[in-house]
């Protein structure tokens, strides 16, 4: 007794996700803990879309054939996940102890200022989001603020709005 | 019992032996010490979180978590000490500090397993003070959850995974932020839950609690225009003297009537009455099917929480699956619609209570497919019987000193078959006693089908019926069902009936039955057991014990429904099922 409607939530659920993605899925249920590559396959899904959506999670739920809750539940656990979609210039801030006594905290204010946003969300024309980052090794450097793949040094809150702006932040069209 | 090593070690100074893998905490089961213990499930995997249940080992610097831990030869444990209590006691406090503290006015009150602890373990006062998390109780469901009394034990995401095989809940997000909530932190009616109530049961504290209809009901009884009829299952004669000071497995019927009388309703009736029904109309169903030799096996569909979990689990059984109604929905509708008729009283103006061991049993009550042409439904509350017990403690009814009443006539009449709906293997060996006079026309000789009997997850037998081998196959808990069905879905295994109750035990250990007394646990198998058998002992001293011997039953029949599987049978007390979303993984 094949169900059809196994069948259905199956293409619905890989046409939620990319075919390499699937691929990838695929080749890890023939190996012999398939499980244990649950981490591994949110990783590749949200390199692909920026972030988890709802339905990127159930899809991965339904072709690894482990329960939601539990996807959700790790996927949840982990800093690194995020759940909604992240800008386009992924904004991150170094707040470890070095970082945050040399200021990261004023610098931050500043940021979420000049955006309008707060950590962990995105602006309405999808240009920034912005992150704040435990440690990221590089304390003779504090501040440290990232862009995408650039780090800037020694930040301070006056040099925030011109840094933003190599990357498209408009002074006068941004939100008050 | 192959032989094991055993291992011999010294708890408090006592030597004991136990097999090699035990835990210090069950080897301290075997000494008269109660270890004080939390998260820690006997029947549920350890998983150690709450640290309650610390004893010191001689040579470890550190108490060690004693579920968790395991025996060796020669081991000196001591399970009290001031170190101990002290850290129990801590551990316990700081528990309490991220909990409301409205035990007076918590509906677990008396029953609450950290309640109990906090006396136990002497918390006197309040040395901490913290951040308190504040999460919305999720009433979408008939299984409320109220996040801010959770403890974060995890017992209830063990029972959805281990022995309901639902996996609809788990700990979602981090630290602080820690909440027990299905996928996506929805809410309950918008997930995989199947409204069981396992969760309800092995909660400690009311972070999972049933929806209250007792405020509905008590106003319908009090309402003038209103004539309120109620029904009780099978399964509640059997568990509701617990809730006044009765044994386990101590039969009340009479009681039960008795009290129902007195709180107030006009009319007490039998939910047996609707298990005899469906019985005749699912042996008729079977007989059709097997005599066609198409759309077997046939599976039950009385148990509202296997109904949930085949719609979103096991779609492709839809057609496998009985289209009776359950024996409270069957029984509902028949008030008001022969009953009404009957009596001559406006079906709009009658007031259906169902008292049921079950939270699903609400959801049911609420479906579609169960309301009224005029959109009611047919049964307007669903009482559990913990909610019944508690009413009729708040009514001051004395209910170990009452005398016996009977059910009232004719819906209140039933056979032994009915009585035994309330445990595993119940329904098929009713349906057997009754399909095989029908199938054969001769009389059976044993009534009493062993075979389907007792709690094992999975039961299986075959019997001759006119030189066929029925193959019969008996699930209780849905994981244990998966076994089964996976056979029937990949096609390994031939059935021709099969019976499914949700829950562990059956009904007697549904999702609404009374918290167990001391000394025995929630899906403890004993506890099954002995309320299994006060059931059972009912139907071995009733003269009727086939459901279609029922007189009232025969004159349904003959003045109202016509022949079973009528026309009329299949409006009123046949239903459908569909495919769910979300779907959950099997």
């Amino acid at each position: 007794m094949k169900s059809e409607l196994v069948k259905k939530d199956r293409e619905k659920a890989a046409a939620a996700l990319s075919a390499s993605t699937v691929g990838y899925i695929e080749e890890c249920l023939r190996k012999k803990s398939p499980n244990s590559y649950l981490i591994s396959v949110l990783h590749k899904v949200q390199n692909e879309f920026g972030y988890l959506g709802m339905e990127h999670m159930d899809a991965v739920s339904v072709l690894m054939q482990i329960p939601s809750a539990k996807v959700t539940g790790v996927a949840s656990f982990y800093h690194f996940f995020t759940f909604s979609p992240r800008g386009k210039h992924r904004v991150s801030l170094c707040m470890g102890t070095a970082c945050f006594v040399k200021g990261a905290g004023k610098v931050l204010d500043k940021l979420q200022e000049l955006l309008g946003i707060k950590v962990g969300e995105t602006t309405d024309d999808g240009l920034f989001s912005i992150d704040v980052a435990r440690c990221v090794g590089a304390c003779a450097l504090a501040p440290v603020m990232i862009v995408d793949e650039k780090v800037y040094a020694g930040v301070k809150p006056a040099q925030v709005a011109k840094i933003l702006a190599d990357y498209g932040y408009d002074a006068k069209k941004a939100r008050k | 019992m192959t032989t094991e090593k055993t291992i011999t070690l010294w708890i408090d100074g006592s030597k004991v032996t136990v097999p090699e893998g035990s835990t210090i905490l069950q080897a301290a089961d075997l000494t008269k010490i109660n270890i004080p213990s939390l998260c820690y499930h006997p029947d549920l995997s350890v998983i150690g979180a709450c640290r309650v249940c610390i004893v010191e080992v001689e040579g470890q610097r550190n108490p060690v978590a004693s579920c968790s831990f395991p025996v060796a030869e020669g081991m000196k444990v001591k399970t009290s000490s001031t170190l101990l209590r002290r850290l129990r006691r801590d551990i316990v406090e700081l528990i309490l500090d991220n909990h409301p503290m409205d035990c007076q006015t918590c509906v677990r009150n008396g029953t609450c397993e950290l309640q109990k602890l906090a006396y136990d373990l002497g918390v006197r006062e309040r040395l901490f003070a913290g951040e308190r998390k504040r999460i919305p109780v999720d009433k979408s469901s008939p299984v409320h959850r109220n996040p801010e009394k959770c403890i974060l034990c995890g017992r209830c995401v063990r029972v959805c995974s281990e022995v309901q095989g639902v996996n609809n809940l788990n700990v979602q997000n981090r630290g602080f932020h820690n909440v027990v909530a299905p996928a996506h932190d929805s809410n309950m009616i918008d997930s995989v839950c199947i409204h069981c109530g396992q969760c309800v049961n092995v909660c400690p504290t009311a972070a999972f609690t049933e929806q209250d209809a007792t405020e509905t009901v008590f106003e319908a009884l009090s309402n003038p225009d209103l004539h309120v009829v109620v029904h009780t299952a099978p399964a509640i004669r059997a568990t509701i003297g617990e809730g006044f000071g009765f044994r386990v497995g101590t039969p009340v019927t009479g009681k039960l009537v008795t009290s129902l009388r007195m709180a107030g309703f006009h009319r007490v009736f039998d939910t047996n009455f609707g298990a005899d029904l469906t019985i005749i109309e699912e042996s008729t169903e079977f007989a059709n099917r097997i005599t066609k030799n198409e759309k077997l096996p046939l599976i039950t569909s009385c148990s509202p929480g296997w109904v949930n979990f085949m719609e979103r689990f096991y779609p492709e059984l839809i057609p496998l699956t009985s289209s009776c109604k359950s024996p409270m929905s069957m029984l509902s509708t028949l008030l008001k619609t022969y009953y009404a008729q009957q009596m001559g009283i406006d079906p709009q103006k009658i007031f259906v209570v169902a008292v049921m061991p079950c939270t699903a049993k609400k959801f049911e009550a609420s479906r579609e497919e169960h309301k009224t042409p005029w959109g009611k439904p047919y049964t307007d509350a669903v009482l559990t019987t913990r909610e019944l017990i508690w009413m009729l403690k708040c009514l001051g009814v004395d209910f170990a000193n009452l005398e016996d009443g009977s059910f009232d006539s004719p819906l209140g009449v039933s056979s032994g078959a009915a009585d035994i709906f309330g445990a595993t293997g119940g329904v098929m060996e009713a349906a057997l006693r009754t399909a095989y006079e029908k199938i054969t026309g001769k009389e059976l000789q044993s009534l009493d089908f062993d075979d389907v009997r007792g709690v094992e997850g999975v039961k299986e037998t075959s019997i001759e019926v006119n030189g066929l081998t029925v193959n019969i196959g008996v699930a209780n808990g849905l994981e244990n069902a998966k076994r089964l069905l996976d056979c029937v879905v990949n096609g390994t295994k031939k059935y021709h009936i099969i019976e499914i109750m949700a829950c562990p035990g059956g009904c007697v250990a549904g999702g609404g039955q009374p918290y167990p007394p001391k000394g025995m646990h929630v899906l403890d198998p004993q506890l099954a057991r002995q309320r299994a058998r006060a059931l059972y002992s009912i139907d071995v001293n009733k003269s009727m014990r086939k459901s279609h011997e029922n007189p009232a039953i025969e004159l349904l029949y003959e003045s109202f429904l016509g022949a079973p599987n009528s026309h009329l049978c299949h409006e009123l007390l046949h239903t459908h099922y569909e495919p769910k979303s979300p779907r959950g993984v099997k």
